[in-house]
């Protein structure tokens, strides 16, 4: 798996691989599975019951009814999207197993769109049943946003894989002692992304920041949409825009985080 | 034939390097303060079996993986099968492979979907049937659908090589291959190799603290101390220079610093 390697041909097969290998990995362990569903049913669960005695003391939020747990779904979104990528590198680190994918043919960007592939399928495998609990639970449709819930998913998505392809660089070159990183990061995302508060609530200096993260938009897009019931299609461009940006950045990273390990042979050790 | 025709035929230092299978040449690579391998040179032909000899901190370990593209060097050239390393890796990866103490295979997964997922990493060709071919080889049947994680170190290792053998690599880099296994498997992954490079006129580069491995095995030594190559010959050649009938022998006086006194007294 070589920097090298980039520019030349994208093996299908080789991404293939990758994504069975973690296919495997997920049905041969209960706990992991169940771990997908566990954390998505308890937030939604918390976050609509929160909603539901809201609604029924706030004028607001009776005419905002579905922000907060639109919120909370759009979130997991983000942060299982991230933690789906990261876990199946993590799983690589755990398992002593990326010596043996740096010496194969596998290249740095089939490596990278597999773990975006596992991402989808563990964010589906968590997500849908939670988008499920809260139709039956809270009358909380959330494919009733139809097309605009398609913006919001990819650019939150697009986001989680920028934060995921970056840790994994840093986890790769400092090794397992930098693991921590995987699980935190994106909670420094959360209150200047505005998830459960309009950007408007920032000081003024601090909107700056938040304008600049891709998921400010997504959120707002979202508020907008619930409350005054317009879909914001230049919100959307502009995340998309930074998305594109940050994914390149993170890539660029990443490539430069696995020749900063190669240079000190942290490939070879992986540990703290 | 004139004087031009016979330089241009005679082999130039160029042409030795791109027709070897492993060709080092002024390979150094420094950690912060400390000169892990410190200027070495040399070139592996194919179907050779060598053996990397040193004690722990001569630099095998670190020399194996710049060879293998996982460590970059400080300076220096690597090339592998003529090309070279890692510049030209994606050209070469599929061709090789490797065994090593510090890599481990996912233990949940079984034997069979382990070798699966590699061998689809290396495009191998009829891949049911190579997985079966080395199930019966290296005797894998009776665990072959067993999760990696419940198998002996014995029997890890049996994978670990059927995964290093699974492309029917033309060059093999291990790092201790028998490494904590009882004698009667050690010799059996030993009988093993020999068959496998006799077959497949497959190069080896292995290292190991196992002096009657290497007597065995190889028919080149190359003895490392402190990151640099203090003999390099076949181990007959070296046993006669330091005057010993073993290698553990001359292991022992190279790591002592008794060189200079057991080669004078062979002389």
């Amino acid at each position: 798996m070589t920097d090298i390697s980039l520019h030349r041909g994208i093996s299908v097969h080789r991404i293939g691989a990758m994504i069975l290998r973690y296919w495997y990995l997920l049905m041969s362990s209960w706990p992991r599975l169940l771990e997908l569903l566990y954390w998505p049913a308890l937030q939604v669960i918390t976050w609509g019951f929160l909603q539901l005695y809201i609604a029924e003391n706030a004028n607001f939020f009776a005419r905002a009814g579905g922000t907060l747990i639109g919120a909370v779904i759009l979130w997991d979104i983000l942060f299982r999207g991230q933690l789906g990528f990261s876990i199946s590198f993590l799983e690589e680190m755990w398992a002593r197993n990326i010596g043996n994918l740096m010496m194969s043919p596998l290249k740095p960007i089939e490596f990278l769109l597999s773990l975006m592939v596992m991402s989808l399928i563990r964010l589906a495998i968590g997500i849908i049943p939670m988008t499920l609990l809260a139709l039956v639970l809270f009358h909380f449709n959330v494919y009733a946003l139809g097309l605009p819930l398609i913006a919001f998913f990819c650019n939150l998505i697009f986001t989680s894989w920028s934060v995921g392809i970056f840790v994994s660089g840093l986890v790769l070159r400092n090794g397992l002692g930098a693991e921590s990183i995987v699980w935190t990061l994106m909670f420094a995302i959360l209150p200047l992304a505005c998830v459960y508060y309009p950007v408007s609530v920032l000081p003024a200096w601090l909107q700056h920041v938040a304008w600049a993260l891709p998921p400010t938009y997504a959120f707002e897009g979202m508020r907008a949409l619930l409350i005054e019931r317009t879909f914001r299609t230049d919100l959307m461009l502009e995340a998309l825009a930074l998305n594109a940006v940050l994914l390149v950045a993170s890539f660029w990273a990443f490539l430069a985080l696995l020749r900063s390990a190669r240079k000190h042979g942290s490939l070879l050790s992986g540990g703290e | 034939m004139t004087e031009n025709d016979k330089a241009s035929s005679r082999p130039t230092v160029a042409d030795r390097i791109s027709s070897a299978a492993i060709a080092v040449d002024h390979l150094v690579k420094v950690y912060k303060q400390t000169r892990a391998v410190d200027d070495i040179s040399f070139s592996l032909p194919h179907g050779s079996i060598t053996g990397l000899l040193g004690g722990n901190g001569a630099g095998k370990t670190t020399t194996i993986a710049m060879i293998m593209g996982l460590v970059l060097p400080t300076s220096g050239r690597v090339q592998v099968l003529g090309y070279r390393m890692p510049e030209d890796s994606a050209s070469v990866l599929g061709r090789m492979n490797f065994e090593s103490p510090y890599v481990d295979m996912p233990m949940r997964l079984t034997v069979r979907q382990n070798l699966t997922v590699f061998g689809k990493l290396y495009a191998v060709k009829n891949l049911a049937d190579r997985i079966a071919e080395l199930a019966e080889d290296l005797d894998l049947g009776d665990f072959i659908d067993r999760a990696n994680g419940k198998l002996s170190a014995g029997q890890k290792t049996r994978v670990a090589l059927a995964k290093a053998l699974i492309n029917r690599p033309e060059l093999l880099l291990l790092d201790e291959p028998t490494a904590s296994l009882d004698p009667d498997t050690a010799d059996w992954v030993r009988a093993h190799l020999e068959r496998y490079r006799r077959d497949n006129n497959a190069t080896i580069l292995l290292a190991s603290h196992n002096m009657l491995e290497v007597e065995r095995l190889c028919d080149r030594v190359i003895i490392m101390k402190r990151g640099r190559i203090e003999d390099d010959d076949t181990p007959e050649a070296i046993m006669a220079r330091y005057n010993r009938t073993t290698l553990e022998e001359v292991f022992l006086d190279v790591a002592r610093g008794r060189v200079n006194g057991a080669k004078e007294a062979a002389r």
